[in-house]
């Protein structure tokens, strides 16, 4: 038993932040509520020359042929500065439906081929602007279809979501994969969403700190009220115990292990959970200013409320534990 | 390397573990906070010790059997989900000894330990006063010099266990002059000796589960001045840690609740609240959480990493989660609630409800949850004191 990450996952770790904070900044993340893509500019061809978007793509196709677990850093850093990027989708989701698709496959290691995903029981899919296919996921595989480019047919809280409903979508396209991969690819979904809500609620749980210590009111900063405190705590508290959930999931990916579809769906339900109550605590500690769309929280907060329904709810994510641990005897603790 | 699978060695301890347990485990004992249940657990505690398995992680020395924390991780998982009872010495075990271990003399190791776990002499805490609650460094008590040792003079309360316990311990003044944290001192000192009045006081469910002792004049010798004198309020911050952190809840005591609720709700399903089950659900899934943060925690001290203000974190999750693992059973039961263990028609014989007003006290003992807040803010988070 030991429950933690090697120097070689934290470092890479440390690149794909210290990348982050230089080339999208807050003000990257705005312009892809404005622009016609929903996207940066160039930041997902940055992140590909550090491998990014390939690292679970197989070396024989040109990717870094890493695990689950190499990745979960990485999409929770992505999380932390709110990328509106597919990366959940490109690089943790699709290759577990590409396996031998080596063109496919090579685009998207090098940074070419943007493929939005979502599960077929979904209303809707992220990134209909700006991803060139979509996957579509049902029981036996996936669905893919080509987009053309502006596809979004409706509004999101988060502007830089564009999102288009499925129904249109479910019957064309290329059969892909088959059903394990498929199981996979759900499983993939639901932990990378996790994974990035426990960026999102970093983020925004840093932001407020800072703010809480220079926030002065009553002539002491207002994180020294012990109101204030509290809530501030019980925020950290939340997402502490939502991490080992996650990282425990992204360990039984990698392993295959037999109960990591159960795993996934506890790291989805805390990391809900965890990020529902950082942004309200973090709106709430702001006060006024946070309730204003010229103050940057509001785009993490906007992210966060779009992810907790993605790739399953929390009552879904309770009810897939609750088949397999509660309704069924001998299976608890 | 990540790996979150025990070894073939940790495995077969966790089977050593559980056939000696599951073959040896009491029932139909009564809470260890009443006289008789009291002399049952000692007998179960004496077992323990005369087979190795009351302190797996104390060096063979002293009666252990120089287990490692995750085989001591293992051994508690193990321990409750036999259906072991709580340990009566557990303000011993695991809250005076890890600060004897630290900061004790080999005399004084040679001569408390192994009583300590052979559970022949037994320990309570005298932390707080009347006036010294959360606000732990107002302590009154003093400790005057005399010939040998000291005078110890003062008032200690809601000492656990106190009305039935040998010794206890707990921070005393010794220099009324320095400042609060200052001038504390940390003694062992006896509860049955001239001087000492221990008067028991019920708890919430009855038991006599707390005393308050009152010591006038009380001799103690300098050998049970644990630390450095004037120190004390250093000496106890590291068992305060041991306390809120994983020596005294580890996971395998909720893991046992998570298993037994999940056993009522199916015991339950046909009657109870059908969004009951989501609550067993999320109930489950906290104990998971909180067994994984474990091994992580675990392994950052295998590593050599010091936790300190971080166990406030440990305290605020398992305290929360004992009180909802017991509030969503006492709903499963419905009406039948209300019965304590003195009914004939109370379900599972009362526990739950026994359970429940235990986990009430989770939130206040230990150092109440709003100053593990403060400490998480201030500390973990760098929020400003003032």
């Amino acid at each position: 038993m030991r429950f933690a990450f090697s120097e070689e996952q934290l470092m890479f770790r440390d690149a794909v932040r210290d990348l982050l904070v230089s080339e999208c900044p807050p003000d990257v993340v705005r312009q892809a509520w404005e622009n016609s893509s929903g996207r940066t500019a160039d930041v997902w061809q940055k992140l590909a020359s550090q491998g990014v978007p390939g690292m679970l793509v197989p070396e024989s196709a040109g990717g870094l042929g890493l695990t689950e677990l190499d990745m979960i850093l990485v999409i929770e850093e992505c999380g932390r500065a709110a990328l509106p990027e597919p990366i959940v989708e490109t690089a943790f989701v699709a290759p577990a439906l590409l396996v031998g698709d080596v063109d496919r496959l090579g685009r998207i290691v090098a940074g070419t081929l943007a493929i939005t995903a979502a599960p077929a029981t979904q209303a809707l899919f992220p990134f209909a602007d700006g991803a060139d296919e979509l996957l579509v996921i049902g029981d036996h595989g996936g669905g893919l279809a080509t987009l053309p480019g502006g596809a979004a047919t409706t509004t999101s809280v988060d502007r830089s979501r564009r999102p288009a409903r499925l129904a249109g979508y479910m019957a064309a396209g290329d059969q892909v994969g088959d059903a394990a991969g498929a199981r996979l690819a759900l499983n993939r979904g639901a932990l990378g969403t996790a994974a990035y809500l426990v960026g999102l609620g970093a983020s925004m749980l840093q932001v407020t700190v800072d703010y809480a210590k220079d926030r002065v009111q009553f002539g002491k900063p207002i994180g020294a009220q012990q109101a204030v405190k509290h809530h501030l705590a019980n925020a950290l508290n939340r997402l502490e115990f939502a991490r080992p959930l996650v990282y425990r999931a992204a360990w039984s990916l990698a392993n295959d292990k037999p109960d990591a579809g159960l795993h996934c769906s506890m790291a989805k339900v805390y990391a809900n959970q965890a990020a529902r109550l950082v942004s309200r605590t973090a709106l709430q500690c702001h006060g006024a200013i946070g309730y204003t769309t010229e103050y940057d929280l509001h785009m993490w907060m906007k992210r966060a409320w779009a992810l907790e329904g993605s790739w399953g709810t929390t009552a879904d994510h309770l009810d897939r534990v609750g088949t397999s641990v509660v309704d069924t005897p001998g299976r608890a603790a | 390397m990540m790996d979150l699978e025990f070894s073939p060695q940790q495995e077969a301890f966790r089977q050593e573990c559980r056939e000696w347990l599951r073959a040896n485990v009491p029932r139909g004992y009564k809470s260890g906070d009443t006289r008789e249940g009291f002399q049952q657990h000692l007998q179960w505690e004496q077992e323990l010790f005369a087979n190795r398995w009351a302190v797996v992680s104390w060096p063979e020395a002293y009666g252990g059997r120089d287990a490692s924390l995750m085989e001591w991780l293992i051994f508690e998982e193990e321990y409750y989900l036999a259906g072991c009872p709580p340990r009566i010495t557990q303000n011993g075990i695991f809250l005076l000894a890890p600060t004897i271990f630290e900061y004790g003399t080999d005399e004084q190791k040679d001569r408390i330990l192994r009583p300590m776990a052979a559970a022949e002499h037994l320990w309570a805490q005298g932390w707080s006063e009347p006036n010294a609650g959360s606000d732990l460094a107002n302590v009154k008590s003093s400790a005057r010099r005399t010939d040998g040792g000291r005078l110890l003079t003062g008032q200690k309360t809601w000492c656990t266990r106190g009305a039935f316990c040998d010794s206890a311990f707990g921070l005393f003044r010794t220099d009324p002059d320095a400042q609060r944290h200052k001038g504390l001192t940390y003694f062992l000192f006896p509860l049955k000796a001239d001087g000492v009045t221990v008067r028991g006081v019920e708890r919430l469910d009855g038991d006599l589960g707390f005393a308050e002792v009152f010591l006038e004049d009380v001799f103690v010798p300098d050998q049970d001045v644990l630390g450095e004198v004037n120190q004390g309020w250093y000496v106890a911050m590291s068992t305060t840690s041991s306390e809120r952190g994983l020596s005294l809840r580890s996971p395998g005591r909720f893991m046992a609740t998570a298993a037994r609720l999940v056993d009522l709700y199916r015991r339950s399903r046909e009657t109870a609240d059908p969004a009951l089950r989501q609550a067993v659900i999320q109930a489950w899934i906290d104990t998971e959480a909180y067994r994984w943060y474990t091994f992580q925690t675990a392994t950052r001290m295998v590593d050599g990493h010091n936790i300190g203000a971080e166990s406030s974190l440990t305290k605020l999750f398992w305290s929360d989660m004992d009180i909802q693992l017991h509030e969503t059973a006492l709903s499963l039961i419905g009406d039948l609630a209300e019965l304590d263990e003195g009914s004939d028609s109370a379900v599972d014989g009362g526990d739950w409800l026994k359970g429940y007003q235990f986990s009430l006290a989770g939130p206040i003992y230990a150092g109440t949850n709003e100053i593990q807040r403060n400490i998480v803010a201030e500390r973990v988070l760098g929020l400003p004191r003032k």
